[in-house]
């Protein structure tokens, strides 16, 4: 009997040790830590491995702080991920240091990315070659806040369409008490917030004019329509007084404590918004100007297949690639994340442009840009500097514009791989 | 000196040959000589490759261009002429030295005035002195969020709150390029304070009294004595808080970082001191040569600074 | 002596009222920081804006909630466990190499002595750069040991603990060389104990100085389960998108404990800091 055990067992042992040698290709998957993520990421590897019983995933996952460090070093040391999650602004850095393969253009049609997706994806290709596909993206929107612009006499369900109903808004929200002193702003002001993204890809575009030129490479906003677009947003504090940088420390903070009317926010603060209870809160497109030029700012997370992925393993990559940049797995991640689809067929369904939070959001996505970063934190810092300048020490718009313009070209090149 | 270290050296060659009762003396030594590099073993290897290597390799890193991604490769000086062209060093530089200059002087007079006085008064002395002290005893970065808070504008911030009860105008503190460097001075010289007037206070007991008799007894006023006997006799206090407080506010770090999250080193790096460019540099940047090298030249400044005032100070003896 | 002095001198003069008066309303002033830190840890987010100092419906609420989700308590834990290790490992290592130093004659004493001084001059800053290299190549990013490991041992302490031991009368080592005590005994069984207000004062200082520790930590740890209390606390105040309640909650956490330690342990500690500074 004991035996019988015991030989059925090393049957069993050895057949499944058979199998695995014969038939089952590991790839790793590596994407940073964040609760929904990692969860949605298990629930896409459980159907993929059920569709494709000869490929087993490995999820991986790292701080995001460390993220980009451990990726680079497993690079060096010679093992790492085969399918790989990146933010699209690090693509530049990840293709000089031969950490990403092109996309086969046997599994991925260029075709085909072109038309299924949203135009924002433009952002992962590379002269010939795409590197990466994201699964769901992230855009803009103008959050309000009901309570307030029912207390100022406007009407809660229609919120403000172009810029000049945005600023009209905001002056009727805004309330000061009687030295001055801002109690309610009409709609924050924080150029450390999502304004800067705003300013760049949106308010410029709608002057007129371009941020950059050349793949983003050089600077095109020391222009008339870059310097209108900066007087717009600092005349909005200096004239208009809707609002004061720094007001109750940030803006989605002032937003979140019912004491702003209005903040451009991502998708991404949906999460946190979802908890206010004090109020109730919509979300609207971004302002269009008075000739009805919209613009946004989408971002996103891209999943690239490593360079070192080579036979099975490149083959097996090619598949969970292109299951996790399907409709059925955005479905999924959408459900669990609360990330957009970036397939249009995906993101623009009936149920999606009906629900009022997303439908903003999604239309966003048809005329939004993607700014090339090269070092997204110092240009941040530039777009904040620039502003501050105008502000607090009374520079000229135009001076400004054009130290910006200048320091930001340099941290361009100074980046350049 | 040159005295121990023959003596060191003496008792330091083993003996060869046990056996002997001469020989015994020697395994005497002998034994006590393992038992001191067995006490000195592991703190040896600690101080060389945790301290030592580490400094030197920091030197080596100065003159790659190590950015995570690529092998470091020697570029020699430039990162240094890089950050002597870069006018934001020479911003960071400013502010770092406006932190020292100022907060140093203003910290311990502010602080040897209240050790002065308090080192005279007997009734609650030490919940007085717990009062002064217990700053001294919180950390940095918490209390860099209380008094970004207490700076806050209105209808939030507690300081502008009670200056607009005094008719007092409202003031802007760290959203200001003008203010908020001090803003952040202020707090910094709030957390040290208690520390320095304990060390004060110590100083002053350890003066001894018919020091002050026999000033009395000559007829030196209050302020004579203090200029005479208690200032000069106070100087080994002084020197030793000069050069602490000089070198925590050369390495201002926590209260910036934390008071400035939105925008570091903000408005306009008008707050930005060197170690949160380094920080910036190394660990947002990732250009890990160029952090580097910034981080040799605080080094070189520290170095400079501390010797240069032990040097004055002693001076004037 | 002094003491007797400035009490025949110290009659009570208006002066010294008006001294005392100033003193402790200056003393008012430095502790009202902590003050509204507390109170506002106390009130709800619609009575912040309520300057009171004793909130009207105090209220535990923020210390329930910032409690509850668990990060605060781990994130104490974490605090706690490497400000214990570290200050063990200091009292040990350093009083040990002090010692050392302090009471043996041998070949490179004075050398050593220099060497390890000299790391003074060295800041912490300069070093963070080689550690993150070094401990990521040595997988100690992201652990305990990568945020303890610079600390086991400092330059001050053994500075601090030799100059003490420098006091301790080279008869009693004798006596206890000829009792039989080996070296190891002898430091630990008679030297260590004639050094006590020392080792305190080294122990004090240590465990303040990781307690409060926030550059290191903050490079050398990624992952939240990992932070420590300051560098938790700055995460969870950027995320908490600035609701001061929450966050002077977490700042009183951060806190409390030193201030506590300091009430139960006055005398020791204000004597410790006075024995590390003029010494040290």
């Amino acid at each position: 009997m004991r035996k019988a055990t015991l030989f059925a067992g090393l049957v069993a042992g050895f057949s499944t040790f058979a199998f695995n040698a014969a038939q089952a290709v590991e790839i790793e998957y590596w994407q940073y830590v964040f609760d929904t993520r990692v969860k949605a990421m298990d629930q896409l590897i459980t159907e993929f491995q059920k569709a494709n019983p000869g490929i087993t995933v490995k999820q991986v996952t790292f701080p995001y702080a460390d993220y980009q460090t451990r990726v680079i070093a497993a690079n060096m040391a010679g093992n790492g991920p085969d399918v790989m999650q990146l933010f699209y602004g690090w693509l530049d850095k990840f293709v000089a240091g031969g950490l990403l393969a092109p996309l086969p253009k046997d599994a991925f049609p260029h075709a085909k990315i072109e038309s299924d997706f949203f135009p924002i994806v433009k952002a992962m290709k590379r002269g010939d070659d795409y590197y990466g596909l994201p699964t769901a993206v992230r855009s803009l929107a103008l959050f309000y806040n009901k309570k307030l612009f029912t207390e100022a006499g406007l009407d809660p369900n229609s919120p403000p369409k172009t810029l000049d109903e945005y600023v009209a808004a905001a002056q009727k929200i805004a309330k000061r008490d009687a030295s001055g002193n801002l109690l309610v702003e009409g709609s924050t002001l924080d150029m450390g917030g999502q304004d800067h993204q705003w300013w760049r890809e949106v308010l410029i575009r709608q002057f007129g004019g371009v941020p950059y030129t050349d793949n983003d490479q050089k600077v095109a906003y020391n222009s008339e329509a870059g310097v209108k677009a900066l007087k717009f947003y600092t005349s909005l504090q200096l004239e208009k007084k809707i609002g004061a940088a720094g007001f109750m420390d940030e803006g989605q903070a002032a937003f979140r404590g019912g004491k702003a009317g209005m903040t451009i926010d991502g998708t991404f603060r949906l999460g946190a918004f979802k908890s206010i209870k004090d109020f109730e809160w919509g979300v609207t497109e971004l302002p269009a100007n008075a000739q009805g030029v919209r613009s946004n700012y989408a971002s996103y997370f891209a999943n690239g297949i490593s360079a070192k992925a080579k036979g099975e393993e490149l083959e097996a990559s090619k598949k969970f690639l292109a299951y996790i940049t399907s409709p059925a797995a955005m479905d999924i991640w959408l459900k669990t994340v609360g990330e957009l689809p970036a397939l249009r067929s995906a993101a623009l369904t009936e149920a999606n442009l009906k629900d009022p939070i997303y439908a903003p959001f999604l239309k966003g996505l048809e005329y939004a840009h993607t700014t090339l970063f090269m070092d997204e934190q110092a240009q941040r810092q530039n777009a904040i500097d620039m502003t501050n300048r105008v502000l607090l020490q009374g520079q000229s718009v135009e001076d400004s514009i054009k130290q910006a313009a200048a320091a930001e070209q340099e941290i361009i090149d100074a980046a350049k791989p | 000196m040159a005295a121990i270290e023959q003596q060191g050296a003496a008792s330091g060659r083993p003996g060869g040959s046990p056996g002997t009762s001469f020989g015994d003396r020697f395994s005497m030594r002998t034994r006590r000589l393992v038992w001191v590099w067995s006490f000195l073993a592991l703190p040896i290897l600690f101080y060389a490759i945790i301290r030592f290597y580490p400094t030197f390799q920091a030197f080596y890193l100065s003159f790659t261009n190590w950015d995570l991604l690529r092998p470091a490769k020697f570029i020699g000086f430039a990162n240094y002429i890089k950050l002597f062209k870069d006018p934001q060093f020479w911003k960071v530089f400013k502010n770092t030295f406006t932190y020292l200059i100022v907060g140093t002087p203003i910290s311990l007079v502010v602080a040897f005035t209240i050790a002065f006085f308090l080192d005279r008064v007997r009734f609650m002395h030490s919940f007085i002195r717990a009062l002064y002290f217990l700053p001294f005893l919180t950390t940095a970065a918490a209390m860099a969020w209380v008094w970004r808070w207490f700076y806050q504008p209105p209808p939030i911030g507690i300081i502008n709150d009670v200056f607009g009860m005094l008719g007092i105008p409202q003031q802007p503190f760290i959203r200001s390029t003008d203010q908020a460097l001090f803003s952040i001075m202020v707090t910094a010289i709030w957390a040290g304070l208690g520390f320095q007037i304990i060390i004060f206070m110590a100083g002053l007991r350890a003066i001894p009294g018919t020091f002050y008799e026999a000033a009395r007894i000559d007829g030196l006023g209050e302020w004579a004595i203090l200029r005479k006997i208690t200032l000069p006799l106070l100087k080994p206090t002084t020197v030793f808080l000069v050069v602490f407080s000089s070198i925590g506010f050369l390495r201002i770090f926590d209260q910036v970082y934390n008071m400035t999250t939105n925008d570091p080193g903000g408005p306009l790096g008008s707050t930005k001191p060197l170690v949160l460019m380094i920080y910036q540099t190394a660990f947002n940047s990732y250009a890990m040569g160029y952090a580097a090298a910034q981080t040799v030249v605080l080094f070189t400044i520290l170095l400079i600074v501390s010797l240069l005032q032990l040097w004055i100070l002693r001076e004037k003896k | 002596m002094s003491e007797a002095t400035r009490l025949s001198h110290g009659k009570v003069r208006p002066g010294l009222i008006v001294t005392w008066t100033v003193l402790f309303i200056g003393g008012l002033i430095m502790v009202s920081p902590l003050a509204f830190m507390f109170s506002t840890s106390l009130k709800t987010a619609d009575q912040i804006y309520d300057l009171r100092l004793i909130p009207a419906a105090p209220t535990l609420a923020n210390y329930i909630a910032v409690l509850a989700d668990g990060r605060f308590m781990r994130w104490f834990f974490n605090s706690t466990l490497i400000a214990v290790i570290v200050t063990v490992s200091n009292c040990f290592f350093d009083s040990l190499v002090g010692y050392t130093l302090a009471k043996f004659e041998f070949r490179g004493r004075y050398f050593i002595f220099l060497a390890i001084l000299s790391t003074l001059m060295i800041p912490t800053e300069m070093l963070v750069i080689p550690w993150y290299l070094m401990s990521s190549q040595l997988g100690w990013l992201d652990s305990y040991w990568g945020i303890m490991f610079p600390g086991m041992m400092t330059a001050f302490g053994t500075f601090l603990m030799k100059q003490f031991f420098e006091t301790v009368p080279n008869d009693f080592i004798e006596a206890a060389r000829v009792d039989g005590l080996n070296e190891f005994q002898i430091w630990w069984k008679v030297a260590l104990p004639l050094v006590t207000p020392a080792l305190s004062a080294l122990a004090i200082f240590t465990f303040l100085g990781n307690w409060t520790a926030f550059f290191w930590p903050l490079i050398v740890t990624t992952s939240k389960e990992l932070y420590t209390l300051p560098v938790g606390l700055s995460s969870f105040a950027v995320e908490q998108s600035i609701q001061w309640e929450m966050i002077m909650t977490g700042a009183a956490i951060a806190t409390l404990p030193t201030l506590l330690v300091f009430l139960v342990l006055q005398r020791y500690i204000v004597r410790g800091v006075m024995l590390a500074g003029l010494k040290g």
